[in-house]
């Protein structure tokens, strides 16, 4: 018999093709095992997932290197490392998410009942009572903010897509950037010294001023978002338009808009997710009451995430129920950004039309 | 065929202009309200400020510095996360699964900051406690971890854990868009020549990506300075210049400090706080307009 | 309706760009004009002048004059949108509106306006301007079916409807079965001859047998070179054209020599 080597070799020492996940089973295992361990040595209260999880990762992306190294070489070693550091990453990134959405609504469950969503916290001194006054006046003061921002920001959007040329436009551009850029928290004392100054209360507080405050932050991601979604909608349909002998405006109200519309509508949905949960504007201008009120132009008015603030922040003797209405609060606050979420996404995929090519 | 232009045409147009216009108004109210409104606290002397400060200055200089300190901390937890997270999204995660993996991470965005703060305090705060007393115990001798260690757990470094994942979905959802704009050709061509997976992502997609992610990493260091809330929860603040990440001394944010005293200030103890927020304001500005310079060079804004 | 167009000394501009130059020709009502020549020989900024949709795109402007049955395009005080609707256009892709059915597709120059119409008078139009296009057959039953659910065309020949449904004295065809299989084509080049009886036609083509097949007159363009603006080199009947055009480079050309 000979034996022949035709050219360079074409194959090179390999780990079995599912070894990456076998190992990862088996480093979860001990790791697993090793923090049961210490929950039953009784070193740890309770079993840490997240440890567990954490150190298995770490100790994964040690072993595949290394045996990689020792049977693959150092190039396939590295790429083997790489892979487990990014995938590594991306069970890190989880982590955090998992525990909030498991403690929020572990804790958040106990109190997410009727009288929780029928009543406000006016005379409240420890168990009972609910957060009604907070979500009118979460609803209230972003609807009100909403109202202000959805023509400002789509009718800049149009200007800069429709009409904006020269330096009006790229002027208008920039300071959207920059209002982009603005911190809640300074949008929140603005809206103070604007209402201060025209009421001339120097402890001025009201919900008509948390909705100012959050329309400086919404406006500008309407302008973006609308401005993105104007920008799709394909010339063509303009020139259609325009050729048919239809005046300019008719062609953005009645063809770019309507055809645009899907994405502008999830655009004007996911920011106003983005704003219903800022707290530190509202806690300046907003102020924060026990107490029901219906009306944005007069008085103190209570907000969700500000609920959770004082909450937490500001219990009675027996911490409990505060604390449990914060986390119920919590959970209700991302309910509704989640729904809202879901709805800008649901109405981009079934109500935006086809457009050509 | 004569008439004149359109009334419909010139109402719509100038109303266009119009709301441009208005947010050139509300920007200019934005700086003209607080700088009025802080020129007091500018020359404020020890009555006007809390306890133990003799100037405005002596008091915004911790603020800024804890700022600055606790987002750039934030930054560097962030940022490699961030990297590996984009990249397992654009080249390692099945094609089918990248899509909804992202959805995932971008649900972390979509968490009011209140809530990262509760969140912060009774279960993060607790959790990394017995790691910050070993890693006194194990690494003491290295300045940044000396104790004594804070026995909360509330220190300077939960703080950027919890603004870390804050801004990881930011920070994570633009390199990706970068990272998927890597052209399909310089991709295969490193592959082409023989390069490992790793040794591609190299030469072919961070290089490529270098702008995007310089700019994605400035605006996530932009959002961390401004966040108020979870720094507020979390932190025991006081207003101090220390680098110590595990004491229970920890210098505490402009932001954080001005949602804590605003509720109860007065006076010229309001101007004090608005002046530190346009100080704030200033730092935010400079922070976005660097990072849409790097983006300018590169030529393309898109998605930022 | 169908009116004569004559053009004088016709300039046009992208900006300091001039991309035709010097254009002096008169297209004859109830006819077919094509325009040919090679890429970038403005033969299309012409065709788009002649409806001032030249001036849509940022920059743009004209000098010179088009008359439509002796009156200025360009007068001072001339409302483009007037004049669109008397010179209708049809594009490269096929660009049917995609929120609208079919009937609003080809109701969308009166409803777009804003006009109030019958509904009798509307049913009427729709298949008036459907049948016009040699297209009421294939959608009379799917009326009220998105457009884009056409095929590519269909969609064309739903736009050629759309334009004559706002009862235009000229239609303008840029390059209209560019983007089309061959039946499709047909299809097009047979409704052409059809509507020649009604209405003045001025097509852009890049292909010569289309050219030969539909127009009864044609015009050839060219460019010196990149970054020159594209002239008239010769206007004539389209037999002559293709027979024994007078000018070299039209010769060179027809004959698929360049271009």
């Amino acid at each position: 018999m000979v034996l022949s080597t035709p050219g360079p070799a074409l194959h090179s020492g390999a780990l079995p093709r599912h070894s990456a996940l076998g190992l990862f089973a088996l480093c979860l295992a001990v790791t697993g095992t090793l923090f049961l361990l210490l929950l039953l040595s009784g070193i740890t209260p309770a079993y840490n997932i997240a440890g567990a999880v954490f150190f298995g990762l770490v100790l994964w992306a040690a072993t595949i290197s290394a045996v990689s190294f020792l049977v693959e070489g150092s190039r396939r070693a590295k790429d083997r490392l790489v892979t487990a550091l990014v995938c590594t990453s991306f069970g890190v990134a989880l982590l955090p998410l998992i525990s909030l959405v498991f403690t929020v609504v572990t804790n958040g469950i106990a109190r997410f009942d009727g009288a929780f969503f029928s009543e406000s916290l006016r005379n409240i001194i420890g168990p009972g009572g609910g957060a009604l006054h907070a979500i009118v006046g979460t609803l209230e003061i972003t609807l009100i903010a909403a109202l202000i921002s959805v023509p400002v920001g789509l009718l800049t959007a149009i200007y800069l897509v429709e009409y904006g040329r020269g330096a009006v436009a790229r002027a208008i551009t920039f300071l959207v950037d920059v209002m982009t850029g603005i911190p809640s928290i300074v949008a929140g004392l603005f809206a103070f010294a604007l209402f201060q100054l025209l009421t001339g209360d120097p402890g001025i507080r009201l919900g008509f001023g948390g909705s100012i405050a959050l329309s400086v932050l919404m406006v500008p991601i309407v302008v973006r978002s609308s401005e993105e979604m104007l920008k799709l909608v394909p010339n063509e349909l303009r020139e259609a338009s325009l050729a048919l002998g239809v005046p300019n405006w008719l062609t953005v109200g009645k063809v770019v808009l309507p055809t645009a519309l899907a994405g502008i509508v999830t655009g004007v949905m996911l920011a106003v997710a983005r704003v219903i949960g800022e707290t530190a504007p509202l806690l300046l201008i907003a102020g924060y009451t026990d107490s029901m009120n219906y009306n944005p132009f007069d008085q103190r008015m209570m907000t969700l995430p500000v609920y959770v603030y004082t909450q937490y922040t500001q219990p009675g003797t027996d911490v409990q129920p505060y604390l449990e209405r914060a986390w119920t609060a919590s959970l209700t606050l991302i309910l509704i950004v989640l729904a809202l979420n879901v709805i800008a996404r649901l109405i981009a995929r079934f109500f935006a039309p086809k457009l050509p090519h | 065929m004569r008439s004149p232009r359109r009334l419909g045409d010139r109402l719509f147009s100038s109303g266009a202009l119009a709301a441009g216009l208005l947010i050139l108004v509300v920007l200019a109210a934005v700086a003209i309200f607080l700088v009025a409104q802080s020129l007091p606290a500018l020359t404020a002397g020890g009555t006007d400020l809390p306890a133990g400060f003799t100037s405005f200055w002596s008091y915004v200089l911790p603020l800024v510095f804890g700022t600055v300190w606790a987002a750039v901390l934030a930054l560097v937890i962030a940022v490699p996360l961030s990297l590996g997270v984009a990249l397992f999204l654009s080249h390692y995660a099945p094609r089918r699964t990248a899509r909804a993996l992202g959805a995932v991470i971008d649900l972390l965005a979509a968490v009011p900051s209140v809530v990262f703060g509760l969140w912060g305090i009774t279960v993060l705060a607790p959790f990394v406690q017995p790691f910050y007393t070993f890693l006194s115990a194990a690494f003491g001798w290295i300045p940044l971890l000396a104790g004594p260690v804070s026995g909360t757990g509330r220190t300077i470094l939960t703080v950027a854990v919890v603004l870390a994942v804050m801004i990881t979905p930011i920070i994570t959802a633009l390199t990706r868009e970068i990272f998927l704009q890597t052209p399909r050709l310089n991709e295969e061509a490193a592959l082409a020549l023989g390069a490992t997976r790793w040794e591609m992502i190299r030469i072919a997609v961070l290089p490529f990506g270098l702008p995007g992610m310089v700019s994605a990493a400035m605006l996530g260091l932009g959002r961390a300075l401004g966040e108020t809330m979870a720094v507020a929860m979390v932190l025991s603040p006081s207003v101090v210049v220390s680098f110590f990440l595990l004491r229970s001394e920890n210098p505490t944010t402009i932001a954080a400090n001005i949602a804590l005293n605003f509720p109860d200030s007065y006076g010229s103890g309001i101007n004090v706080l608005i002046a530190t927020g346009l100080a704030l304001f200033v730092l935010t500005f400079v922070v976005n307009a660097v990072a849409r310079a790097v983006v300018g060079r590169r030529g393309g804004g898109k998605g930022l | 309706m169908s009116k004569r167009i004559t053009l004088k000394d016709l300039d046009a501009y992208y900006g300091s760009f001039r991309a035709v130059e010097g254009v002096t020709l008169t297209i004859e009502p109830r006819s077919v004009t094509a325009f040919i020549g090679p890429s970038g020989c403005g033969k299309s900024t012409l065709l788009r002048t002649l409806n001032r949709m030249h001036e849509v795109v940022p920059g743009a402007r004209v000098e010179g004059e088009v008359l439509l049955d002796g009156r200025d395009l360009y007068a001072p005080g001339v409302d483009p949108v007037l004049v669109r609707r008397q010179v209708g256009m049809v594009f490269q892709r096929p660009n049917p509106f995609p929120t609208m059915t079919i009937r609003e597709n080809v109701l969308a120059g009166v409803k777009l306006n804003n006009r109030r119409i019958a509904k009798a008078d509307a049913e009427e139009l729709t298949e008036r301007s459907l049948r016009g296009a040699n297209l009421w057959n294939e959608v009379k039953d799917r009326l009220n079916l998105p457009a884009n659910g056409l095929s590519g065309g269909q969609q064309q020949r739903l736009c050629i409807a759309r334009a004559i449904a706002v009862q235009p004295e000229v239609l303008l065809m840029d390059e209209p079965c560019s983007a089309l299989d061959p039946i499709s084509t047909l299809a097009i080049e047979d409704l052409i001859e059809e509507l020649k009886q009604d209405y003045t036609i001025v097509i852009v083509t890049h292909n010569m047998q289309q050219a030969s097949r539909v127009s009864d007159r044609t015009a050839f363009f060219n460019i010196a070179g990149t970054g020159t603006p594209g002239r008239l080199i010769e206007y004539d009947d389209t037999r002559v054209m293709f027979s024994r055009p007078s000018a070299q480079a039209t010769e060179d050309y027809v004959s698929g020599r360049f271009g």
